[in-house]
């Protein structure tokens, strides 16, 4: 089996400054499947085509920004495994009990060196997608209803020790360098690209002027074509837009990245190709940074490095 | 946004003090929002939410009306008190002049430190 250890990106805990405002712009802007509510108020949402109960949380708050990142492990046995390997290098951890989050199981937590807080997990209910497991039909009325992506992809994190961060998902939890844009010493790197999978990037960081922000939470859609019609609901419903829609050089994914009601910043996108670990790492001159965010345009977007929640 | 509001609403010079710059902005309208749509510089804009402070203002004359929550983050109650307010988050209610705070901070420069 390929996808073993960490699988893929499970859940953002995201701050929004007024709940409801939000939680209706997720539901109906960006049409994300509203699952649940909990005592603490807090907003549960997944993408149409995700299985698991949920990929996006909101919590009410004075402040925008992420509270944390989680990522879904194969087994309780590898949940065991990386929580022994953290502290062995050096990493303290804290189990959140089971059911903290609705319909997950213990999730062990710990803080990288950017000042984000990272999850990992191994059970979350499995409440389908609105399709059959025999038989099912390619899609569901919901995966029309507002961007609809399919899943939640990937976060891009900002702070100040990215090398620190890194160096944590690369030695102890299996992650792998896809892409990287370097300053103009040659060395110094202002961003970087992991992957756990054959995606181009599961977790991304940058290096920023203050620990434990939020860059972006990306959405994954089928097509092009739908990053466009994505455009247009965007414009309908007066979501503020950052850039695109156009290609990244970085990833090659076809993108636009825009704001929630709270300022955080989102992405939508699709495209990109498939990553092996075996794949020599790309890099990105930092001067070759306008055409690596924006191929299309070639233009240097000062908020890129500039904007964060 | 009722009909009411819309024929209630005026139109008020905004000064950006650094640069002298002025532009006509709506009373329903954000600072930010005003500035933007015609296409003014001068303000940062960012997420234009009330969430990153790109767009901080110290508001030096004038009176304007908080419409959206700002993050607390970059608002204290000092800032309040004195008008240090987010533009992205505030309308003017008559003729206002802005100094700007916010600004557009890269961790990384040439050295690359």
């Amino acid at each position: 089996m390929g996808v073993t250890g960490v699988m893929r990106p499970g859940h953002a805990q995201i701050r929004v400054l007024n709940l409801e405002e939000d939680a209706k712009f997720y539901r109906e802007v960006m049409g994300l499947v509203e699952t649940g509510r909990d005592a603490q108020g807090r907003v549960y949402f997944k993408a149409w085509d995700e299985r698991d109960h949920n990929s996006l949380i909101l919590r009410q708050a004075d402040k925008a920004g992420i509270d944390f990142f989680g990522f879904k492990v194969d087994s309780a046995a590898t949940l065991s495994k990386l929580e022994a390997d953290l502290n062995t290098y050096g990493v303290k951890t804290e189990r959140m009990p089971a059911g903290e989050l609705l319909a997950t199981g213990e999730r062990v937590r710990f803080e990288v060196p950017t000042g984000h807080v990272i999850e990992l997990y191994a059970d979350k209910k499995d409440v389908g997608n609105g399709l059959p497991y025999s038989n099912p039909a390619p899609w569901c009325p919901q995966a029309e209803k507002g961007i609809a992506p399919t899943r939640m992809d990937h976060a891009l994190l900002g702070g100040g020790d990215l090398d620190g961060a890194r160096d944590i998902f690369i030695n102890v939890l299996g992650f792998y360098l896809t892409e990287e844009v370097v300053a103009e010493d040659g060395k110094t790197q202002i961003a970087v690209w992991l992957s756990c999978s054959n995606k181009t990037h599961d977790i991304a960081f940058v290096r920023a002027p203050e620990n434990g922000k939020l860059h972006h939470v990306s959405y994954w859609i089928e097509t092009w074509e739908r990053v466009l019609r994505a455009a247009d609901i965007m414009s309908m419903n007066n979501v503020p837009v950052d850039i695109g829609p156009t290609r990244h050089g970085i990833t090659r994914g076809a993108t636009i990245y825009a704001f929630d009601r709270s300022g955080n910043r989102f992405e939508t996108f699709s495209g990109g190709y498939i990553s092996y670990p075996d794949m020599h790492k790309l890099t990105w001159p930092v001067e070759h940074l306008p055409e690596g965010l924006d191929y299309a345009q070639r233009k240097l977007h000062e908020t890129f490095l500039t904007v964060f929640s | 946004m009722t009909d009411v509001q819309l024929a209630a609403a005026q139109n008020v010079v905004v000064m950006i003090a650094e640069t002298g710059e002025t532009y006509r902005c709506r009373t329903d309208e954000s600072l930010l929002t005003g500035m933007y749509r015609l296409g003014k510089r001068g303000i940062p804009v960012g997420c234009r939410g009330g969430g990153c402070s790109v767009c901080k203002v110290q508001i030096t004359a004038g009176t304007y009306a908080q419409m959206r929550p700002m993050s607390r983050e970059y608002v204290s109650d000092d800032d309040l008190a004195q008008g240090r307010v987010l533009a992205c988050c505030v309308r003017p209610l008559e003729e206002v002049t802005v100094a700007v705070i916010g600004k557009l901070n890269k961790c990384v420069t040439k050295t690359g430190t």
